[in-house]
């Protein structure tokens, strides 16, 4: 292409070049969606976004860690517009790595309608949400509630073995979202 | 030259008699295909965008004058804010930039015009539209986007004030306006070069408005495709951001800024290359170190891909990840820094005049390091924690982008002005717009900094009494700068009209071939390729 006299015959032509920024342009429009992906498979290998665990693990009796205790702490938030009452029973339990435990959430519809409500969890520091293992969560399906209607929810987790020994307090967020409508059959 | 000169008349004449059905009035506007008068346009419209975004400035400086709410709500505080930003970069930096590549690109590598002259015409004509969207919000019942131009979810789909369509649509059209522009850029300099001119003879302006246009094809799909999910998540139940459906809104931040941080290069670089234009021209000596300028450009570019979560650090990320983002960020200080030690180097021992472009140029060299510095400071993750959404962030942006890149368009613009109309500008009134520009402009943003400091957050209508006086002086200083830029169209108006008749090379160290052709420009340039000889660089 540098050469001064083949110069002319060298060039791709304008359309040739055309074409293959257009593929280009439509690539780039495509990869930001495959981002959506390939963040969550990313934030799975990484933890990066806190996630847990979105069915439910099986409890491997390998035994209990008691050299050491882990603070699981436990806070509710109601997403924007939906009016029910929704917190942890206790809001801190202390378990060693290893140990199972079974906590209780209680929710109530304070209104007037039916609602069907999802809970969605987050564990902080992000790093530690692969270590926590959820056996049995009512975050796994949605709950419906009647107007008025209150239910005791339960979790039954333990804390991986493998936790890194420089975390020992572990913050479990409950967002609870109105999906009524919208939920899955 | 002389001889060049009387080609190009003769090819005007030439040219006069097979094209003079060249149309008159509005439709020559509408239907041109000539690349100066599409380059005119886009100049017109970026600096009437400039103004515009420059009036609503100008409303939060006023509010902004003194603590408490005195002029504006704070919703409409935030639309402000929002408003700015967005006509600003999409309206005012990134069209003036078009502006340039499409008068200039043609002539500096001996081109007719540029490649696909229709379709250039379509990517300015749909811009005002864009604008016409955006801005027509402000008059509605929902008021215009309040979400920040950088439209974090949820505050722009599930808190959205109901502005989201015509936001998302006005993005996607100016997108498809710069995508457009682009292609013809890399078309133009891929295959109309004249035969001769290799890429490295090729001069630095047209390889800095080369990378970027790779940068623009590259990024802003992608910015399309992050508003078009956002379209979805607010209207059609889509979860891409919504944790309730299982998406995740942190996911946003990294795909806007995976566009956002290229976007600021896309933004800065054709300053590069206006500037390292300029420099040379005025120092007397060629530009220093020309092939290290092409790498660094480069450099910057492919770096610029994978920096983008240093916009994100407060979020909550790894250890390694605010490690790798960090000294990914502050690398591109190497090749920023090669550029400034280059312009440096170019004017030292140089024979150097002071004109217009040349003070705007040396300007930008200064203030853009100080961006550049504060830059290097916002890079560091733990001091990023204090400085993260406050003014600091406000000054160091303003400073890479008024006094950066805005500048560089000034020098620019002053130092083809001749060849544009054809007229020298007035001396006395440009310096006054340079002089009024630089006092008011680091009064406006210097003490932006000492702001951030002392933890003032940006996007705030009111603030606490301990910010009053900055404030009063920063406010000041912004009506000032605002005024100032009321000279500038002075000058080309008057420059239009008349003045002293300017020669077709009126900067006796300029090189380029744009200063082989007369002054003004005729309507038709290079219709024959101009032979390549001089041994450049």
């Amino acid at each position: 292409m540098s050469n001064g006299t083949a110069h002319r015959t060298n060039k791709p032509s304008n359309s040739q070049v055309i074409k293959k920024l257009v593929l280009v342009v439509f690539a780039m429009f495509g990869f930001g969606f495959a981002l959506v992906p390939l963040y969550d498979v990313f934030c799975d290998i990484t933890g990066l976004n806190g996630k847990t665990n979105t069915v439910a693990a099986l409890y491997t009796d390998d035994g209990i860690d008691t050299s050491r205790s882990v603070k699981v702490q436990f806070i509710t938030r109601m997403a924007k517009g939906i009016p029910w009452q929704f917190e942890p029973v206790i809001n801190e339990v202390s378990v060693h790595p290893g140990e199972m435990k079974f906590v209780n959430f209680y929710a109530k519809n304070i209104s007037q309608y039916d609602i069907v409500g999802q809970a969605v969890p987050s564990v902080s520091p992000g790093l530690a949400a692969g270590y926590f293992q959820k056996i049995e969560c009512f975050c796994f399906t949605q709950q419906p509630l009647k107007a008025g209607e209150e239910v005791k929810m339960g979790l039954q987790f333990y804390v991986d073995r493998e936790l890194p020994v420089e975390i020992n307090t572990l913050t479990l967020s409950y967002t609870l979202y109105d999906i009524s409508g919208k939920e899955n059959s | 030259m002389t001889t060049n000169t009387i080609n190009e008349s003769l090819d005007e004449v030439h040219h006069d008699e097979h094209h003079d059905h060249k149309m008159t009035g509005l439709k020559r506007w509408l239907f041109t295909t000539n690349h100066k008068d599409i380059g005119t346009l886009y100049l017109w419209f970026s600096f009437i965008m400039l103004l515009t975004g420059g009036a609503l400035a100008m409303v939060i400086r006023a509010e902004l004058f003194q603590p408490g709410l005195q002029i504006v709500e704070p919703d409409f505080f935030n639309q402000l804010t929002t408003v700015h930003g967005l006509i600003m970069v999409f309206g005012a930096i990134m069209p003036a930039f078009t502006g340039f590549a499409n008068w200039m690109l043609p002539m500096m590598i001996g081109a007719p015009d540029m490649a696909l002259p229709r379709m250039n015409n379509w990517s300015f004509w749909i811009l005002p539209f864009a604008f016409a969207i955006l801005i027509s919000s402000f008059f509605m019942e929902s008021g215009a986007p309040n979400f920040g131009w950088t439209f974090y979810a949820p505050l722009s789909t599930t808190y959205s004030n109901g502005s989201t369509a015509f936001f998302v649509f006005a993005v996607h059209i100016m997108g498809i306006s710069s995508i457009m522009g682009a292609i013809n850029i890399v078309v133009t300099i891929m295959n109309l070069r004249a035969p001769g001119m290799t890429y490295m003879k090729m001069p630095l302006f047209v390889w800095t408005f080369f990378i970027m246009a790779y940068l623009l094809i590259a990024v802003m799909p992608v910015l399309a495709g992050v508003v078009t999910m956002l379209l979805t998540d607010t209207y059609f139940g889509t979860s891409f951001f919504d944790a309730a459906g299982g998406g995740d809104p942190v996911m946003f931040q990294h795909i806007f800024w995976f566009f956002g941080h290229p976007e600021v290069y896309i933004m800065i670089l054709p300053a590069f290359g206006i500037v390292s234009t300029i420099i040379p021209a005025f120092a007397r000596k060629k530009l220093f170190g020309y092939s290290s300028m092409v790498y660094a450009t480069a450099s910057i570019a492919l770096l610029s891909f994978i920096v983008w979560a240093h916009h994100m650090f407060t979020t909550g990320m790894p250890l390694f990840g605010e490690l790798f983002f960090m000294y990914c960020t502050m690398l591109i200080a190497v090749p920023t820094g090669v550029k400034v030690f280059n312009w440096v180097a170019t004017m030292w021992r140089g024979s150097m005049t002071f004109e217009i472009p040349m003070l705007f140029s040396i300007a930008f060299v200064i203030l853009f390091t100080i961006g550049g510095f504060s830059g290097l400071m916002l890079a560091l993750t733990p001091v990023d924690f204090q400085y993260h959404d406050t003014y600091f962030v406000v000054a160091h942006f303003h400073y890479v982008l008024v006094t950066g890149s805005l500048f560089s368009i000034y020098a620019g613009a002053y130092f083809w002005l001749p060849k544009w109309t054809g007229h020298m500008y007035s001396d006395t009134l440009s310096k006054w717009h340079f002089w009024c520009s630089l006092i008011s402009v680091n009064l406006l943003f210097f003490p932006m900094h000492f702001l951030g400091l002392a933890g003032m957050p940006r996007r705030i209508p009111d603030y606490a009494l301990q910010f009053a006086d900055f404030n009063k002086w920063v406010s000041i200083g912004g009506f000032a700068f605002g005024l100032s830029q009321l000279i500038f169209l002075a000058v080309v108006i008057k420059c239009i009209r008349g003045g002293e008749k300017a020669p077709a090379k009126p900067w006796d160290g300029a090189e380029g071939l744009e200063w082989t052709v007369a002054s003004p420009a005729p309507y038709h340039t290079f219709s024959t390729p101009p032979p390549i000889n001089e041994d450049k660089h």
